[in-house]
């Protein structure tokens, strides 16, 4: 058990040298792996960042009632209880036409206007905030049926753009896995084919191993750790790509928020993204080199 | 400890490499198989290392018929065979001493056995002071004797030589031969195909000539 496992560290670190022996080589293999890397998990990054845009204007998603002028406060009240009683509502709250008035005397612009006033011309105001897991379309139709109710004037529902931005979202991420299956396939590819020259550069020492009684699996395993070492390589390649590319864009975005005023944070690779695209690549990696000695290791076999 | 019994073997296209060969080697025998190129010999040692399979009859290794081993146990039958060729087959990018050390790597011996069995069969074959040099650094003949010493390191019981003094000349082969004849004396069993008839003349011992892919004569 020792001994096997002293083999498995000998060949894996004896695979690492031979990738050392031929840098340039093996730096061009491992920066492609990583550019086919770096794209999806990039690509992930940035609508992870969208998201965060859009779920900081959760609030556009709330809807005013205003009710029509002269009812009651307690119709208002009323109407609230049976709102927050809907699934799809997270909170109501009631604003009274005088709290409206004072908000508005307040604020000084209207001041003249509204002093000319007899009596307050504002009606009682409903803010609903709903869930934000609630599906547009019920919202709408929530809107509706307030909108029939006799007490109410006027609903309004301004979720339309945010609706689109979470659909172009959904469009973009379904993209993404789209491109980071295609690329996991160029990445099997690329190392499939390294590792079938390799096997080729290699094929006298193959032959004579096999001259000597080795097994397939020992003759396989200086290459699946080849494998695994290109994956590695790619993986870390994509990640410090990421990184780079954070860090150029870091600054602008900071830039961006402080002219709309709002406190905007570049989003990186989560720890998971991070592991996902070493695992990405290591897998990838494998089954490149699994195909390679596969297809071509049992294609050599020894002649005297 | 090896019989042939009645073994043809037939190439794709027609030729017959070897046909109805009967042959009978007992453990620790040295037997030479002499005969012209295209004579069979190596198809007969290629039968026995499972490099080609017979078309007909049996290769009786130990009582075992090696000619139906499933391709599984190829691995398992040839670490127990030591292996000599014309051109030595020796990696160029290892040193002596790594190509020696190859079987018992590929036997999965620890590091310590392997520096001890490697030092000996160099020392066999005299070459001790040269394990860290390269195949390239050595003489035709001391390269042929690392071949013999890797095919020795795992202590088979049958050892086979296709043409092993085929690039030498006659000193260095008859230095070679002494070397299997000395090999022989520790209880290893030989088979060794050669077309040099006067060097085998001179050396002695049995004699197989082939003719044809057909066993044409014995000498002892």
């Amino acid at each position: 058990m020792r001994l096997w496992l002293t083999r498995h560290v000998q060949n894996c670190l004896a695979a690492m040298g031979r990738l050392v022996q031929r840098p340039a080589g093996s730096l061009l293999t491992i920066a492609v792996i990583g550019i086919a890397l770096a794209l999806p998990a990039g690509l992930n990054v940035l609508v992870r960042n969208g998201e965060v845009l859009a779920g900081g204007w959760e609030s556009a998603r709330d809807f005013s009632v205003y009710l029509k002028p002269g009812e009651e406060l307690a119709q208002a009240a009323t109407l609230a209880k049976s709102l927050s009683a809907n699934s799809n509502v997270d909170d109501v709250e009631i604003i009274s036409a005088e709290a409206a008035l004072a908000d508005f005397q307040q604020s000084g612009s209207f001041e003249g206007a509204l002093t000319g006033l007899d009596n307050n011309p504002l009606p009682h105001t409903l803010v609903v905030r709903p869930r934000p897991e609630a599906p547009a379309s019920e919202l709408a139709e929530l809107a509706r049926e307030l909108g029939k109710d006799t007490s109410v004037d006027q609903v309004r529902l301004d979720t339309e753009w945010v609706e689109r931005l979470n659909a172009i979202l959904e469009f973009v991420r379904r993209g993404i896995w789209l491109a980071a299956g295609l690329l996991a396939i160029a990445v099997v590819v690329i190392v499939g084919n390294t590792i079938r020259l390799d096997i080729e550069n290699r094929r006298a020492e193959i032959e004579v191993a096999k001259l000597l009684g080795a097994t397939d699996a020992f003759v396989r395993r200086p290459f699946l750790y080849t494998g695994f070492w290109y994956g590695l390589g790619g993986g870390l390649f994509a990640l410090v790509v990421v990184l780079v590319g954070l860090a150029v864009l870091g600054g602008p975005v900071a830039r961006l928020s402080a002219l709309y005023g709002a406190s905007f944070q570049l989003q990186g690779l989560a720890g998971s993204g991070a592991l996902t695209v070493l695992g990405g690549g290591l897998v990838a990696g494998l089954v490149g080199a699994w195909f390679a000695v596969s297809q071509h290791l049992t294609a050599i076999q020894p002649k005297i | 400890m090896i019989r042939f019994d009645n073994v043809t073997k037939r190439y794709a296209g027609g030729h017959e490499g070897v046909s109805e060969i009967c042959l009978e080697v007992d453990a620790g025998e040295l037997v030479f198989l002499t005969g012209h190129s295209g004579a069979g010999k190596t198809t007969l040692l290629k039968l026995l290392a499972l490099i080609e399979r017979p078309t007909r009859g049996q290769v009786l290794l130990n009582g075992r018929n090696v000619g139906r081993l499933p391709a599984r146990a190829i691995p398992e039958h040839r670490r127990g065979l030591g292996m000599v060729f014309q051109d030595h087959k020796l990696l160029p990018d290892r040193t002596v001493f790594e190509n020696v050390s190859l079987p018992l790597i590929i036997a999965g011996l620890g590091r310590r056995e392997i520096a001890r069995r490697v030092r000996a069969a160099l020392d066999q074959v005299g070459l001790l002071s040269r394990e860290s040099s390269r195949p390239d650094a050595l003489s035709t003949g001391e390269q042929q004797r690392v071949g013999i010493a890797r095919a020795v390191v795992g202590r088979p019981r049958l050892l086979i030589a296709d043409e092993p003094t085929g690039n030498l000349d006659p000193d260095l082969s008859l230095e070679i031969m002494m070397l299997f004849r000395r090999l022989n004396g520790v209880g290893v069993t030989m088979l060794i195909a050669t077309h040099d008839l006067a060097l085998v003349q001179e050396l002695g011992g049995r004699r197989v000539i082939l003719e044809g892919g057909r066993v044409s004569g014995e000498q002892d």
